[in-house]
């Protein structure tokens, strides 16, 4: 199922795809967007990679396996919730440590617990919609 | 660094959590794995123990979740019984990965059957100790998906219609569930489960409070597997590996029982005309219906699941006798049999381990060729039985006391009726077992593995403990069924100290 259109266009879209759920996820704690939604953008890049190359063309792009990226996102999560804990706060307490002042698009992003709670909202994402792509690819 | 004592709180969702994802990241290294997951279950075991010292020491606990105050963020509350529910959780959980190293097949473990375990595990603790009743259905949400994994991965060809059964009947409970909350919300305009019963309480418009309250009835009844909603129960439970069958056993069903006791301390009583002689007639049914389920049943774990029927019965007729001492016998009655239950299930796979059937016409004579096992799995069985001295004795005596007090006796009959049944029905594996000849085509009995008997040990020594030395549990359950009954105490700690400057 080799398209020339869908593999140029790819090649152009994928790029763009990470850099909006990058965005997504950096602009997500006072605006729209966060670590699901772009979390879900950067899995959809990947399967379109998968679909207009290969299965295993995406997965070697992923480098890690997507259960690995599942339980690295669950562990940043639940690390950034007991950070507060540590520091003598309630658990999920947000703990800021300063800001970036201005990134290309996104502005300001503020450096914290919930930005690293998204991060893990991200990785379990992506690690998950992958995993269940792959696994539906694998059973046709 | 100095840690607040709520951080015991916090732990038995971060623990299990936590562990769960590093046992993802281990699938590897199936040995390191499952010493990773008797470890994080270990630590939970022991955060259980501080968290129900420092509840015993210092009063209900509370922990306002990201510093959002109640009743605006999300509270999580240890009183009494959640602490020692947390307790127990640690405790099953404990047994159950030790038990799960030596059950498990090499392949399923691989599937990911350890980690899954822990998810379970964290949405049986977070349903203890929420304190808002969104976040409550959240938990279960948790544990649904958890259990249906498990028993996805667990079911051989054939037997996923059970797990089919039980997803659906449990999707149903979550759909009334969440109907009742959008009513409740709607109503009241708060979601923290202290501030709802406020709310309630000086309410004027009671029908809606009475619709979405039965609403919550049917549905964590479905969850507790009371008559006429139980189906789902013996249809699943016997068609996972033990160690998950054991863990269900122990704690599913408990959890929804936990949430009827919750909900009926804080809403139901205001109208305990309307739902108390509701759950006493049901309670009554699901006890006999329960005992009589299990007597038409020739397979040790399809007994032993509908004896849970039978024994959810006795739980909840202490909640519809609603008082002091009936919730008392109920948190008694609920600690015992998790142990006792759990027990018997990895009893049942050491029995067809051994006797190489779970059929009791094909297993026999296994007295004399395994005395040991036999002495095991004679304490939890008789003490479900109700035998004197062992801790059913104790549980059912507490809430026969609790129901000569208010005059019940119809259902005490039942219940008596019914211990006698189940006593029948323990007698029956026991005989057919140990005692009857081994038929003649059954294979010579074989050892089972040190570290299936370890668990199993361990908690034949804890129903001892609790039923030679019952005096700290009934102690600590009275002061739970106390605090139970008078829910204005568990109001005053959830919104009272914030609300004070």
């Amino acid at each position: 199922m080799e398209s020339l259109f869908l593999r140029t266009a790819a090649t152009l879209i994928v790029p763009l795809q990470i850099g909006l759920s990058v965005f997504l996820l950096l602009r997500g704690h006072n605006e729209p967007g966060g670590g699901f939604i772009g979390g879900l953008v950067c899995a959809a890049a990947i399967l379109l990679w998968g679909i207009s190359r290969d299965f295993p063309t995406a997965r070697r792009l992923m480098r890690l396996h997507p259960t690995t990226l599942i339980g690295l996102g669950v562990l940043t999560a639940v690390g950034s919730g007991l950070a507060g804990s540590l520091l003598g706060l309630s658990f999920l307490t947000g703990v800021w440590a300063g800001s970036i002042p201005w990134l290309p698009f996104v502005g300001e992003v503020k450096l914290g617990t919930p930005l690293y709670f998204d991060i893990g909202v991200y990785l379990t994402v992506i690690g998950v919609i992958t995993q269940i792509a792959f696994a539906l690819e694998e059973a046709d | 660094m100095t840690l607040r004592p709520d951080i015991l709180i916090a732990l038995p969702l971060a623990l299990p959590f936590a562990t769960a994802a590093l046992l993802i990241l281990l699938r590897r290294w199936v040995r390191l794995q499952s010493a990773v997951s008797v470890l994080g279950a270990a630590l939970l075991f022991a955060d259980g123990i501080a968290l129900t010292a420092a509840v015993e020491r210092a009063g209900i606990l509370t922990m306002q979740s990201g510093r959002w105050i109640a009743p605006f963020g999300i509270t999580l509350v240890a009183d009494r019984l959640a602490a020692i529910m947390v307790l127990v959780t640690g405790f099953v959980a404990l047994m159950t990965t030790l038990y799960a190293v030596a059950d498990i097949p090499e392949r399923q473990t691989r599937a990911g059957m350890q980690p899954v375990i822990h998810l379970l595990v964290a949405g049986v603790c977070g349903a203890f100790l929420t304190g808002d009743l969104f976040n409550l259905f959240v938990w279960f949400e948790v544990m649904l998906m958890a259990s249906f994994v498990l028993l996805a991965l667990g079911a051989r060809a054939g037997h996923l219609g059970g797990a089919v059964k039980y997803l659906v009947l449990n999707f149903l409970s979550s759909g009334l569930f969440l109907t009742a909350l959008g009513l409740l919300y709607g109503k009241v305009g708060t979601l923290n489960m202290a501030d709802m019963a406020v709310k309630l309480r000086g309410g004027d418009e009671t029908r809606l409070a009475l619709a979405a309250g039965s609403l919550l009835l049917i549905s964590f009844a479905i969850k507790a597997g009371v008559f006429p909603l139980f189906s789902w129960l013996p249809a699943s439970y016997h068609t996972a590996p033990i160690a998950v069958s054991a863990l269900f056993a122990g704690l599913l069903t408990k959890v929804g029982v936990y949430a009827l006791l919750r909900a009926y301390t804080l809403f139901f009583a205001l109208d305990h005309g309307w739902f108390g002689p509701i759950l006493l007639i049901a309670s009554v049914l699901t006890m006999a219906v329960g005992v009589l389920g299990a007597a038409a049943q020739y397979e040790i774990r399809r007994i032993l699941s509908w004896h849970i029927i039978s024994q959810i019965g006795y739980m909840t007729l202490g909640i519809a006798l609603f008082t002091q001492h009936a919730l008392a016998a109920t948190v008694f009655y609920v600690i015992h049999h998790i142990v006792v239950k759990t027990n018997l299930f990895f009893l049942s796979g050491a029995i067809e381990q051994s006797a190489g059937s779970d059929r009791l016409s094909r297993i026999g004579g296994l007295y004399r060729a395994y005395t040991l096992l036999a002495w095991l799995f004679f304490i939890p069985a008789f003490s479900l039985g109700g035998i004197p001295p062992l801790s059913g004795f104790f549980a059912k005596f507490a809430l026969l006391r609790a129901g000569f007090e208010v005059g019940a006796y119809f259902a005490l009959a039942v219940g008596l009726l019914v211990g006698a049944l189940t006593l029948f029905s323990m007698t029956k594996i026991w005989a057919e077992v140990f005692w009857k000849e081994a038929p003649e085509e059954a294979p010579p009995p074989r050892r089972v593995a040190p570290l299936r008997l370890l668990p199993i040990a361990c908690m034949a020594l804890t129903t001892l403990a609790i039923s030679l030395y019952p005096q700290p549990l009934l102690r600590y359950s009275e002061a739970a069924g106390a605090q139970l009954h008078d829910s204005s105490v568990y109001i005053r700690a959830v919104l009272g100290k914030e609300a004070a400057p």
